[in-house]
């Protein structure tokens, strides 16, 4: 990356945010937003090959209905350490972390985020929690399941439990510090002229993520402690032995961890906004409606955790009035699914790598979102609650909806994160492969679900072995798919041809400055336009005409 | 549902009423969004071909004052019908799972306990077998689930239902089997190392095969006679015997009745109640009686539980089998 200042013709001499030090030591003590994206995103890019090779080695496993290549108590531990590391320190903080850190002080038109150094600090704490969960892995990895469920988790595992929920709880106050960062840099820094509804919905989606981070994050907290201590101390909040209730977990556990999903989706809901407006040179269809949609996502997500536990022992009231504000939530998402579609009409589209990632992701969002609605009911739920149906749907969520989307917003803004291009031809080609693959590895899933195979089964009955082999199938398509981005954008970073400011015609305040970023952000104060996504699709064909 | 759907899916037959009326949800649900995503698919597709750039067609987009008032009339309509769609599914599905909530009086019960990694099944005669559950057909049967260790969750695919099995309380799932056969059982809730080996299998047998079947085996005490050994052995006819002298109720006739408590409230003398008693005697003190019952938390099993609680039961023969309360959901 450090060659970039000799070779970009459009940077001006007075350099850029790369070309401010060259030291490690200038980056381990930067308090500059866009440097900590790039160590958030290196970070994050180590643990998803972690949790991905987890995945690989657990499909390669379920080939056979039988034992193939590993035992039982390893394979508890691939599907806990991949679920702990995909959602926690992969999807938690991907588009926040990164693409949040490093565009929404500049769609805001400010120099920074309003804390920087406590920027800083988030990082080396989930480095720190990181460190936990790297050390759990090597004195053998935990068996529970991302989920942590009580009494196994306190009193049946062997495993070193206390230290994977450390990394966990960790990390947890990075969320938090980032969140916080986010909510006060978008209430004070943003530009003079710039309100509410000027904003790009990248910046709504990412405030209320912040404010789901850090409203939610505590509570998880609060759990693993009374987790922790009730194992090592044997203070019996979950345990029925003890007076305890181990649904109380699930209700503590679920308060965060549904919320979590909409950390996970909402910002790939914003990265999706931003790119199909820009590629279908047409503004957002129903631009507040979207907004809105998105603060409705935020706040009802908070009241829904209880169809997680449908058949858990659940009060028959409680289900219902959670089967209900399920349906509820479900409709903002639809919104949004709706005016992205209608965004396309009378657009002047093509189809640059962003955008099929784009449009990837709405498409595979619809089906997990639809299939969201079997178990939101109570009758349907009572079937397929934890079978492969499950898997399948949060899967087309949270890798076909947010890693799809996150792609789409790593490839959208690259030029204007490295300065360099990637290859067009490559990452259309990995973006048709990882849609492929990641369709034929959790459709089957689906089915294997209907047929009544649970998850986390390490061993299967032997009529559920061809969807499996089809499931295994997709799932080395998709490695090679996401292998694919990254030899290409890590040959575009070192190699790539210089990017002009603005390659795609881009609306945004972050496209009116250079490509690399000055340090500063801005060497001009940004123009502040009087309405977001100002795109014109009939001047997008005269131009090109 | 129909044998081409079992063979294009492997999908397990339905062997309950309930099950074929989840099957009609399902398909409604799958008809329904399979439509819309084939629409909303197919109408992406139209709108990328025909707006691609460079094709001469309308571009002109309405000034904004026009174009919000339409957007607005579009989305209130692209609001509504999904919620209206949404509330018949929840209706639908919430009508089915209350419907089945409550098991019919009648139904005959028979005791699970969850271990890892085994089903423990105890027939009211006393018959028990491990992994395996026969049940007469067309008639509704009650499982009376507990764990000994952490939750498990019993899961018969082909009757559709499912219901986690917790430590230090009881669930309830009842089903009324109509289709003969052997259907598998599997543990649906992460329970450790031999998770996936913790299956089992669910005979549905004629009523008369049933009975044959529950009268063979080892002759073995029944549930209630072995229930009023441990009422002796752990010193329960001490206090609460006929010839005791000390103030504790006798417990004879109460199975299903409703007890008045010192704090003025009812409960009703159940599965449950019987249980916390044994467990934590000082919750919940009957009218008129002292705090002086001691806990037998960890003197006592989940299987003395049940007996001492199926020889309780024995003793209110007269009284029809209550159903249990909510908290056994």
């Amino acid at each position: 990356m450090n060659t970039a200042v000799a070779e970009g013709p459009a940077t001006p001499a007075e350099g850029n945010y790369l070309t401010n030090g060259y030291s490690l030591w200038s980056w381990l003590t930067t308090t500059d937003h866009k440097r900590i994206a790039i160590l958030y995103g290196l970070t994050i890019t180590v643990f998803f090959f972690m949790g991905g090779a987890a995945a690989t080695l657990m499909r390669i496993e379920l080939i056979s209905p039988t034992p193939l290549i590993m035992s039982a108590e390893t394979y508890n531990k691939l599907f806990t350490a991949h679920g702990v590391i995909m959602v926690w320190f992969f999807l938690i903080p991907s588009i926040p972390a990164t693409l949040g850190n490093f565009l929404l002080p500049m769609m805001v038109g400010a120099k920074d985020v309003a804390l920087p150094r406590v920027n800083l600090l988030s990082w080396y704490v989930f480095v720190l929690g990181g460190c936990f969960v790297v050390a759990t892995l090597i004195a053998g990895g935990i068996d529970t399941g991302w989920t942590l469920y009580t009494p196994y988790s306190t009193r049946f595992s062997h495993t070193t439990v206390v230290c994977g929920v450390a990394g966990v709880f960790v990390t947890g106050f990075s969320s938090i510090m980032t969140g916080l960062n986010f909510i006060v840099t978008v209430h004070r820094l943003r530009a003079p002229g710039l309100t509410w509804f000027r904003l790009p919905l990248f910046v709504w989606a990412i405030y209320a993520t912040s404010i789901i981070l850090v409203l939610a994050t505590p509570v998880l907290a609060m759990t693993l402690v009374l987790l922790a201590m009730q194992r090592v101390f044997g203070i019996g909040i979950f345990d029925a032995t003890l007076g305890g209730d181990p649904l109380l977990f699930q209700h503590m556990f679920w308060f965060y961890s549904h919320p979590a999903v909409y950390i996970m989706v909402l910002p790939a809901m914003g990265v999706a906004s931003e790119v199909i407006t820009c590629f279908a040179r047409k503004p957002v269809f129903g631009y507040r409606t979207m907004a809105y949609a998105i603060a409705a996502i935020a706040a009802f997500g908070f009241m829904v955790w209880g169809h997680h536990m449908f058949v858990a022992g659940q009060s028959l009231y409680a289900s219902l009035v959670f089967s209900f504000l399920s349906y509820v939530v479900a409709i903002p998402s639809a919104i949004k699914v709706f005016n992205w579609t209608a965004t396309l009409y009378k657009g002047s589209i093509t189809f640059e790598a962003p955008m099929l990632y784009a449009l990837g992701f709405v498409g595979l969002f619809l089906v997990g979102g639809l299939t969201g609605l079997y178990l939101a009911s109570l009758g349907m739920d009572a079937d397929l609650s934890r079978t492969y149906f499950v898997v399948a749907h949060f899967h087309y969520i949270m890798v076909g909806g947010s890693v799809m989307a996150y792609f789409a917003g790593i490839h959208f803004w690259w030029p204007k994160i490295t300065g360099r291009l990637y290859s067009e031809a490559w990452a259309r080609l990995a973006a048709i492969v990882i849609f492929v693959g990641f369709n034929l590895t959790f459709f089957p899933q689906f089915i294997l679900g209907i047929d009544g195979m649970p998850r986390r089964y390490f061993e299967y009955a032997p009529h559920f072995q061809f969807l499996n082999i089809l499931s295994s199938a997709g799932a080395s398509i998709l490695a090679a798919g996401y292998v694919l981005p990254f030899v290409y954008l890590t040959w575009s970073a070192l190699h790539g041809a210089a990017a002009a400011d603005n390659p795609w015609g881009a609306k945004g305040l972050e496209w009116q400055t250079r490509s690399p970023p000055p340090v500063e952000n801005f060497d001009a104060p940004p123009r502040i336009p009087v309405r977001p996504y100002d795109y014109d699709p009939e001047a997008a064909e005269r131009e090109r005409r | 549902m129909s044998q081409a759907t079992q063979a294009i899916l492997a999908w397990p037959a339905a062997a309950t009423p309930y099950a074929d009326r989840v099957d009609v949800l399902f398909w409604a649900m799958t008809g329904i969004c399979g439509l819309v995503t084939i629409g909303i698919t197919l109408t992406i597709a139209y709108f990328c071909f025909r707006y691609r750039r460079g094709t001469q067609v309308d571009r002109k987009l309405p000034d904004l004052a026009a174009g919000r008032k339409r957007s607005r009339r579009i989305e209130t309509v692209w609001i509504a019908v999904p919620f209206a769609f949404f509330l018949v599914f929840f209706g639908w599905g919430a009508k089915l799972y209350y419907a089945y909530d409550d098991p019919p009086r009648d139904a005959l019960q028979i005791f699970v306990t969850a271990k890892q990694w085994m089903w423990k099944v105890e027939h009211s005669n006393g018959r028990r077998e491990i992994d395996e559950l026969h049940v007469p057909i067309g008639r509704p049967v009650k499982l009376v689930m507990t764990s000994q260790d952490v939750i498990h969750d019993f899961y018969v695919p082909a009757f559709r239902e499912k219901r986690d099995v917790l430590p230090g309380r009881y669930t309830v799932l009842w089903f009324d089997p109509t289709v003969r056969g052997v259907f598998a059982l599997r543990c649906d809730e992460y329970c450790g190392t031999s998770h996936s080996q913790m299956t089992g299998k669910v005979y549905v047998m004629s009523q008369d095969a049933y009975g044959r079947w529950l009268a063979g085996g080892d002759e073995q005490p029944t549930l209630a006679r072995m229930g009023f050994d441990r009422f002796r052995e752990l010193g329960c006819s001490g206090c609460h015997g006929p010839s005791s002298t000390l103030h504790a109720p006798s417990l004879a006739g109460l199975y299903g009745r409703s007890v008045p408590l010192a704090d003025g409230s009812f409960v009703r003398f159940d599965d449950r109640y019987i249980r916390d008693k044994i467990l934590q005697p000082a919750r919940q003190i009957p009218a008129g009686y002292a705090n002086d019952m001691p806990s037998f938390q960890g003197q006592v099993s989940e299987q003395d539980i049940l007996e001492l609680t199926a020889y309780l039961r024995s003793l209110a023969d007269t009284s029809p089998d209550v159903p249990q309360g909510n908290h056994l959901r």
